[in-house]
């Protein structure tokens, strides 16, 4: 027998998660319909909509594009999303020669407010770890071939920046309202690991 | 919404607009992940702690794991989130870990066919790629 505290030692966290709640419940510190509520809200109300709301106007309006990589934060603003409590979001653009990904090395830090709820990868260790180390190897795991030529910047995110990923507008895109190009972007390609595909 | 600390800020959502969009995500591979999540979003939201207390104890509880050296395989984001918050609400309010664990084996002695989920174990994590 160690002396040292093991997680194996306690019960499992589903459990322990049930304990919790009930503890908390009794003392009044929590309620279990407004636990509902928020994960009702999280899991339905928020996904990747807003940032991409943000990408479709950065596409369309020249001007909000230069407002919004001169200051990520006050250019999600103007549509009313902020970030988290005082952090900052910093919006980066894919070109033609660069490419952006965004990682929290140090535990999953997530522009929440623009793309929801951070998605299961993101959290891995190997996806923190190796993204760093070599992201071209990385993301070609994750179905995105980059060209050798293109520059590759890894972000990692923490409590003070959040990184957020303007992709590139796919071509045969002209004609698109940017509601329609709103409905192209997905969470992937505004982390990095992904490209925006054009229509179908 | 509200102008409090929050774990998550206060989102402008403007309802669902757009169409449905095909992530095929799970957010939360079982149901007490979700408990978890919104027990930590909703004593932050109580301003029981900040947003900033949350995840320094989520750094530390993933750092932690991490020193375990154990196989990255059975890494779950969501203990290391339960962890951390089981430690706020051990620092911040009279709840013992102790107390946490004398209730959860309390739950585990219940009779069989009670309702109740034992399928942590099973792993689903991996890229959905």
């Amino acid at each position: 027998v160690t002396a040292h505290p093991h997680p194996h030692d306690r019960p499992a966290a589903s459990v322990r998660a049930e304990a919790l709640e009930a503890l908390l419940t009794e003392k009044g510190l929590v309620k279990t319909t407004v636990i509902d509520g928020l994960i009702s809200r999280y899991v339905n109300d928020v996904g990747p909509m807003n940032g991409a709301k943000i990408v479709a106007k950065a596409w369309t309006d020249g001007e909000f594009r230069e407002r919004l990589l001169a200051d990520g934060s006050a250019g999600v603003s103007e549509f009313g999303f902020s970030g988290p409590q005082g952090e900052h979001i910093v919006v980066v653009e894919n070109t033609a020669t660069t490419h952006n990904v965004v990682v929290c090395t140090l535990c999953s830090c997530y522009p929440w407010p623009l793309l929801g709820l951070p998605p299961t990868w993101y959290k891995d260790p190997a996806y923190r770890s190796r993204i760093v180390r070599e992201p071209r190897v990385v993301l070609g795991e994750m179905g995105l071939a980059l060209d050798p030529s293109i520059n590759i910047t890894v972000w990692d995110s923490s409590a003070e920046n959040r990184y957020f990923v303007l992709p590139e507008r796919p071509a045969g895109t002209e004609h698109l309202s940017e509601e329609d190009l709103a409905a192209l972007v997905t969470r992937e390609a505004m982390v990095g690991v992904a490209h925006v595909g054009a229509p179908a | 919404m509200t102008e409090s600390v929050t774990l998550i800020d206060d989102l402008a959502v403007d309802g669902p607009s757009a169409p449905p969009r095909s992530n095929g995500e799970l957010i939360f591979d079982f149901p007490w992940e979700s408990r978890a999540f919104g027990m930590a979003v909703a004593l932050a939201e109580d301003g029981a702690f900040t947003h900033a207390d949350f995840q320094q104890a989520l750094i530390a509880a993933i750092a932690e794991w991490d020193a375990l050296g154990l196989p990255v395989a059975n890494y779950r984001y969501y203990e290391c989130w339960l962890s951390a918050l089981e430690h706020l609400v051990h620092e911040r309010t009279s709840t013992q870990i102790a107390d946490i664990d004398e209730r959860a084996e309390n739950f585990l002695a219940r009779p069989a066919g009670h309702d109740h989920d034992h399928d942590h174990d099973h792993d689903h994590h991996g890229h959905h790629h």
